[in-house]
């Protein structure tokens, strides 16, 4: 009888559990466990955040196990559905959005959410379930709409104001269109006019950052953290202080680090944003080289898996949607340590899984579950 | 792949630039970032009187201050914003200002000192507001008695970047130095304020301490975390005085309006008894930096009060000198005591008639009646028998035109003239040569004879002390703040000069004559106690033959009042040297505060008129 029970209970679990892929699985709990240990660190004297921390990865753990139970197919299905929500919630911000620090980014639905981080995954979803219906008959005409469909929330995004998330979004869209067969010729000239554009801001950064010079388009204080990476001592206690700070916390950990929660530009305030979108800089003091490299190795392993999943996978969208999913994590993460590290302007981007923040967190396991889903899927939907 | 490969590869490159190569760099700056050496200043030593009066001390008052590296934009703009909530005087703004430009900006610095309660508590409400600018315990020295012994006690002042300078040279010279009071090894931002003048300058190796210094950990926002590491202040030691401030302050009180100088020397010790120089100012005023218009006043006025008489006011010592040339002619055996002269009130020398003051003379003198009476014949003969040089030689030894020694700075050396000193002073060759009619008037303290009322009370102590010469001095000891433990500082006797104890009492028999029926009996008749005395009076131009009259002449030209006296006469306690700057006769003007002075130090008899002394708690 109890022998009965325990099989039981253990063919329950290993079915519960079967849609983890173990590899992203192992990476992801590494990752956790990481975040974890460093807002022990970077949240001293903030037991909430801690808290809260914690809560939301078990969260975003929950959201990737319910995630990789559903069938892509179910995805794909709901793909229109979630981009449509997306877009509501995205026109509810604007009209009635909540604000904060001067950026009308929240809206409360019975829960306060940030919309723009759902369109993260939405977009993808929306473009890969675009292409996955117009496999075969696609023509230019099928990229146009695609742009327009991506246009939209990158649109309603950025005039939030929230120019990191916009990018994000563009990002993640961009990647499904490319991953759909963009071709190269159409690809490089705007690589290429990308590139020009910030040489061109780099030669004249003297001129066109001065205080009086309006850019179109774009907010006082985006133009002001573009010019403030392309010289960061123009300002050190203002604008550029995040940069340089963060420069300094992750210069002074040398090799090994100063070790846990001996960082002293951490504890002492000299990082800003230190639980959230700077988090790196506390890590970097605190582990140093080795651990930075092990970090990065981690991130590379965990795209490395999700494209890998993604080749793999039988179906148009689980291959444009998971590889979107993999380049959006390698986009967090490089973007976010670019700007640390003062190669990328400040954006508000966050580490995957290491900054705070509730939404991105689940954004994030969702993300996870899909790749896990198509993984798990790959021949449910064969056969 | 490959781009998620390059992509990372960049990151690990700027990782590796910053975190390995760069390292040591963004350490540096991390280090520096965090840590802030606070300069903990050393407790001045205290000036105290021989009798435990404290008259140079500290107080801790609440203080807002500014660090100037940190104000960021225009300093009128943070006054103005600081007024909302704290008062700040135009004075405060002004003084502040300017040790601003003293210091080329580094450094904190006091805005506003003894902020109330509720002052306090409005400026930590709105703290956020103004980076740099904080409140705190912050001493302040105090001369609690105000202009009493100004000229005695001097001021401590800012720190002024030739004092730096300075500071910073003495820190390296004294590097492995076994001195006690050396800099060496001291954290200079913590010495904020220097001795400018008198006993503060004089002794401020002792009074200032070494300053110590707290290395603290900060946050972004300057608040402190804890103490990384602090090496303790170790406070200045006091610094006791030979002064007798009371005595001190009756003399200045007696003064009144008058301007002059006074010095009060203990013959057997050297120690100062009082020193006064009137006018005085307000040593309270100089401290955080005075301000213009107290400045101006006391630089300008023809009072001259910022001048320290008794130390660099030369003047003719007129009859004054003439105990000192009668005991010349008895060492040199130029004079018995019984010898006589005839005067009849006039010596003329060539085709130069020198006056005596009486009218048809004095009559038969002898050395005693001279200084009784003041005659003046007598000691132009007695010049003309001695000669100048003759006169140099014995009154050099005694102090006359040297400098004394005394533990202060700027002073001046007078003139003992000689034929020698005439070819150094002068220029044209026909001036150089000494004529012998500039003798005459040498014997009566007037021509060339220009000494500070230092140099006479010394004089004067020196002949007392039977030649035995002790250096006069402020200072007598040393005391260690916690122990209590002195330290005497008082010289050893310099030298000796070989006088005749019995040509001395002679000299002092008649000087207590002088104070029983003589020129200041007026004054001394009464005294209860044994002293002896000679009045003097000094031209301030010269007459021309003409005659002068005290009352019709302008203040500044009227005679100059002087005194010696010393009592009692057996083992004399005290001896005074002082003048009464154009108040007229000696006799009249200044034995009578002198005799004042030595009721009160010899009886310990307060004059009626003078308030009576109350200590400051």
């Amino acid at each position: 009888m109890e022998k009965g029970a325990l099989v039981r209970l253990k063919s329950l679990l290993l079915q519960a559990f079967s849609g983890f892929d173990p590899r992203l699985g192992l990476i992801f709990l590494v990752l956790a466990l990481i975040s974890f240990f460093v807002f022990l660190s970077a949240g001293q004297g903030t037991p909430v955040a801690v808290l809260d921390q914690t809560r939301n990865l078990l969260i975003a753990f929950m959201i990737m196990w319910l995630v990789s139970q559903i069938p892509p197919k179910w995805l794909e299905m709901a793909a229109v559905w979630i981009y449509g929500i997306g877009i509501a919630l995205l026109i509810a911000v604007a009209i009635f959005g909540l604000v904060k620090k001067g950026a009308r980014r929240w809206v409360n639905v019975g829960i306060v959410i940030q919309p723009s981080e759902i369109m993260k995954i939405a977009v993808p979803l929306m473009l890969a379930w675009y292409f996955q219906k117009r496999e075969g008959i696609r023509s230019g005409f099928d990229y146009l709409v695609a742009a327009l469909l991506l246009a939209l929330p990158v649109f309603l995004i950025a005039r939030q104001p929230d120019l990191g998330t916009s990018l994000l979004v563009l990002a993640s869209g961009l990647y499904v269109i490319i991953l759909a067969g963009l071709p190269w010729r159409w690809i490089i000239p705007v690589v290429a006019i990308g590139g020009i554009a910030i040489l061109l801001l780099i030669v004249f950064s003297g001129s066109i950052c001065a205080p009086d010079v309006n850019w179109p388009l774009i907010r006082e204080y985006q133009k002001n953290r573009i010019c403030t990476l392309l010289d960061p001592s123009s300002d050190p206690l203002g604008k550029g202080f995040h940069t340089i700070q963060a420069v300094i916390a992750v210069g002074s950990g040398g090799f090994f680090g100063k070790g846990w929660r001996e960082g002293t530009q951490s504890h002492l305030e000299f990082i800003p944003e230190k639980h959230t979108d700077f988090v790196f800089a506390v890590y970097a003091e605190e582990f140093g080289f080795l651990g930075n490299v092990l970090l990065i190795l981690l991130f590379f392993a965990l795209i490395k898996r999700g494209l890998a999943i993604s080749v793999n996978a039988p179906t148009l969208f689980t291959r444009l949607l998971g590889g979107a999913i993999s380049m959006i994590f390698f986009t967090y993460a490089f973007v976010n340590i670019g700007m640390v590290t003062g190669l990328l302007p400040v954006v508000g981007v966050p580490l995957p899984l290491l900054s705070y923040g509730g939404t991105a967190l689940v954004t994030l396991g969702f993300g996870a579950g899909i790749l896990m889903s198509i993984h798990r899927h790959r021949r449910l939907v064969q056969s | 792949m490959i781009f998620v490969g390059i992509c990372f590869g960049l990151l690990v490159v700027r990782l590796f630039w910053l975190q390995i190569i760069s390292h040591q760099q963004y350490s540096t700056l991390a280090e520096s970032n965090r840590i802030a050496i606070v300069p903990v200043p050393a407790n001045r030593g205290l000036l105290i009187d021989r009798n435990g009066i404290v008259i140079g001390r500290n107080y801790s008052a609440l203080t807002l201050e500014v660090d100037a590296s940190k104000i960021n934009g225009n300093v009128d703009d943070l006054i103005s914003q600081l007024s909302e909530i704290i008062q700040i005087s135009p004075r405060d703004k002004r003084n502040f200002k300017r040790a601003l430009e003293d210091s080329r900006n580094m450094g904190t610095f006091p805005l506003r000192s003894m902020l109330t309660e509720a002052e306090m508590a409005r400026f930590l409400a709105n703290r956020y507001r103004f980076p740099g600018v904080d409140v705190s315990a912050r001493n302040f020295r105090e001369y609690p008695y105000n202009e009493l012994a100004s000229h005695l006690i001097g001021y401590i002042g800012r720190v002024s970047p030739k004092d730096k300078e300075r500071m910073q040279n003495e820190l390296e010279a004294t590097k492995g130095s076994q001195d006690p009071y050396a800099l060496q090894g001291a954290f200079l931002p913590g010495i904020q304020y220097v001795g400018k003048i008198g006993i503060e300058q004089t002794y401020e190796r002792v009074l200032r301490g070494v300053p110590g210094y707290d290395e603290v950990e900060i946050t972004a926002g300057g608040k402190p975390v804890r103490t990384l590491s602090s090496k303790p202040s170790i406070p200045g030691k006091n610094v006791i005085l030979s002064v007798d401030i009371k005595l001190q302050a009756l003399v200045e009180q007696l003064y009144g309006n008058y301007r002059g100088a006074f010095v009060a020397i203990e013959p057997e010790t050297g120690d100062i008894l009082a020193f006064v120089s009137k006018p005085n100012f307000n040593p309270n005023d100089f401290v955080e930096g005075i301000d213009p218009a107290t400045w101006k006043e006391l630089n300008e006025s023809k009072e001259k009060p910022l001048y320290n008489r008794p130390l660099k006011g030369i003047y003719p010592p007129a009859s004054t000198y003439k105990p000192f040339m009668a005991l010349a002619a008895l060492e040199l055996n130029k004079r018995k005591p019984e010898d006589v002269i005839a005067d009849p009130g006039f010596f003329t020398f060539g085709n130069h008639t020198f006056r005596d003051i009486k009218v048809g003379g004095h009559g038969m003198v002898n050395m005693e009646k001279s200084l009784v009476e003041s005659c003046d014949t007598y000691y132009y003969l007695l010049a003309r028998d001695m000669g100048v040089n003759m006169m140099y030689d014995f009154m050099k030894p005694l102090g006359f035109g040297q400098l004394t020694g005394i533990d202060l700075e700027g002073e001046v050396n007078g003139v003992l003239p000689s034929t020698e000193w005439k070819k150094t002073a002068f220029k044209k060759p026909e001036q150089q040569k000494w004529f012998e009619g500039e003798t005459i008037s040498l014997g009566i303290g007037q021509g060339y004879n220009a000494f500070t009322i230092l140099q006479l009370a010394h004089g004067l102590a020196n002949v007392l002390n039977y030649g035995v010469v002790m250096k006069p001095h402020i200072a007598n000891a040393v005391e260690d703040p916690f122990t209590r433990q002195k330290e005497l500082t008082t010289p050893k006797e310099s030298y000796r000069i070989d006088l005749k104890p019995e040509n001395v009492e002679i000299i002092k028999k008649a000087m207590m004559e002088t104070n029983k029926s003589g020129t200041s009996a007026s004054s001394f008749r009464t005294a209860a106690y044994s002293s002896g005395g000679k009045t003097g009076t000094a031209q301030v131009f010269s007459l021309n033959s003409k005659t002068y009259k005290h009352s019709s002449t302008p203040e500044f030209l009227r005679d100059h009042a002087l005194f010696i006296a010393y009592a009692p006469n057996d083992k004399p306690k005290i001896a005074i040297a002082m003048i009464v700057e154009n108040a007229g006769f000696g006799s009249t003007q200044a034995a009578p505060i002198a005799r004042k002075a030595l009721d009160y130090y010899i009886d310990g008899k307060w004059p009626k008129e003078i308030p009576e002394w109350k200590r400051v708690p």
